[in-house]
């Protein structure tokens, strides 16, 4: 309970920066923007077109916007050592981790409730039902586990911004694979029944990520 | 409170680079042990295993005969940590760092606490501005207030007054003896360390080099300083 509580002290912090800089949100939301546009150029906006490559147009956009706002993420905890002023708190390493990881997983959240009405406007889909936002959610917890160890993990070398997209894609490939799948049917008309495989690979990605990267993280951040 | 502190041989590695070799030192509640050293001599390590940022390669840090890895939470909750960096996010104001401190050390009546120690620092005027915007010295002592917030028993600083002017370094001390807390600290100019100090330990290439045990002389100190930089 007391580590919960910590993990949502840090993640409200993250939280408050933002509201202080609009730093990420504002360039990410943009960056997203852009992307959604050049695919909807490249691929027009046909309903064939459209059922045929809008998932897969969604998930990568969402995983590049994802990568930004990972990386920045712990860029702010290495400004000035704050890492450090969190290490040596009475917290344990796993509320820092928790922290981190509620924080990204609001922000990766946000991102896609911005973009998301962009992107159907765009490709002319409506994504807001209760299968499309289920998959939402279960691969931006898959994301932001392990996006958050891999920044953790990336902020310490001099070629960051390199290094968290060559850990974090091979890893992540399983919950894009299945997310991209899971809409696609779902856009086809499929309902829950039909995409259950597709949930199931994402959950178990997300329960297998989330502990096995609580259980490591101390180890990260200490070396 | 815990307020004593024991460190027993430690080393610590980086690679085949040894940066801490068998290092044991004792302080005494309320005493003050100020660390001389050449650069990379081992001061910095120190203070980090000390701190609990980095774990000794083996060794142990005791504060009031508790582990500082056992019984980490408790010992953390005791010690005050002033760095070369300021741990302050740079896109908040200082009150919301210190907010953001407090409630990490569950500082009860933060309010009070933020504010009395802003004024005494003479940062009060400023609390609402971003810490990006301070100079390196108020950040400093932003930094102190930061470390000093939950009323720690021990203080571990790393060349605390740099960026200090001397009214500042002024308030430092006297922050810190307005209670009986045991202090750490490393510093550059011998004289000033000296005079802040109750004993005094010279480090040269991770080993401690000159430890009297009570009080020396500031010549005794130089001297010995100067022997450990022909070593280095």
């Amino acid at each position: 309970m007391k580590e919960l509580r910590y993990a949502f002290t840090i993640a409200s912090k993250d939280v408050l920066t933002e509201i202080r800089t609009r730093e990420v949100l504002s360039s990410v939301v943009i960056f997203a923007v852009l992307v959604i546009i050049i695919f909807n150029f490249a691929f027009g906006s046909s309903e064939q077109a459209a059922g045929l490559v809008a998932p897969g147009i969604l998930w990568v956009t969402f995983a590049f916007t994802g990568i930004l706002s990972l990386n920045r993420s712990f860029i702010m905890e290495k400004e000035e050592d704050c890492i450090e002023g969190l290490m040596v708190a009475p917290l344990s390493r796993e509320a820092v981790y928790l922290g981190k990881f509620f924080g990204n997983t609001f922000f990766i959240l946000l991102i896609q409730l911005i973009v998301i009405p962009i992107f159907s406007l765009l490709f002319n889909i409506s994504f807001f039902n209760l299968e499309l936002v289920t998959i939402t959610i279960l691969a931006t917890l898959g994301f932001a586990s392990v996006g958050t160890l891999f920044a953790a993990m990336a902020v310490n070398t001099r070629a960051r911004e390199l290094v968290l997209p060559v850990l974090f894609f091979p890893v992540i490939t399983p919950v894009l694979i299945a997310a991209v799948n899971a809409s696609a049917q779902v856009l086809d008309g499929q309902s829950f029944g039909a995409i259950s495989q597709w949930m199931g690979v994402m959950g178990a990605f997300d329960v297998i990520f989330i502990v096995a990267s609580y259980l490591i993280f101390s180890f990260i951040i200490e070396e | 409170m815990i307020n004593s502190i024991e460190v027993k041989s430690l080393c610590r590695n980086f690679g085949s680079f040894k940066a801490l070799q068998d290092v044991s030192l004792v302080v005494k509640p309320g005493e003050t042990l100020a660390l001389f050293g050449h650069n990379g001599a081992g001061k910095t390590t120190l203070l980090k295993v000390m701190s609990t940022v980095m774990k000794p390669s083996s060794g142990s840090v005791e504060y009031g005969g508790r582990d500082i890895h056992k019984d980490s939470g408790i010992v953390r909750a005791n010690l005050g940590v002033i760095s070369h960096r300021s741990f302050l996010y740079s896109s908040l104001t200082a009150y919301d760092n210190l907010v953001f401190y407090s409630k990490l050390y569950g500082v009860v009546d933060r309010e009070k606490r933020i504010k009395q120690l802003l004024s005494s620092l003479g940062l009060k005027a400023r609390m609402y501005d971003k810490v990006g915007t301070y100079s390196r010295g108020m950040q400093q002592k932003l930094s102190i207030a930061r470390a000093l917030l939950h009323q720690p028993g021990i203080v571990l600083m790393d060349e605390p007054e740099s960026g200090l002017d001397n009214k500042a370094s002024e308030s430092l001390w006297k922050l810190l003896s307005e209670e009986q807390r045991t202090v750490v600290f490393t510093h550059h100019n011998l004289e000033k360390g000296f005079a802040a100090a109750d004993r005094v330990m010279i480090l040269s290439r991770g080993k401690v080099f000159f430890a009297p045990d009570g009080k020396c002389s500031l010549a005794e100190l130089q001297d010995a300083y100067s022997a450990s930089l022909e070593t280095a």
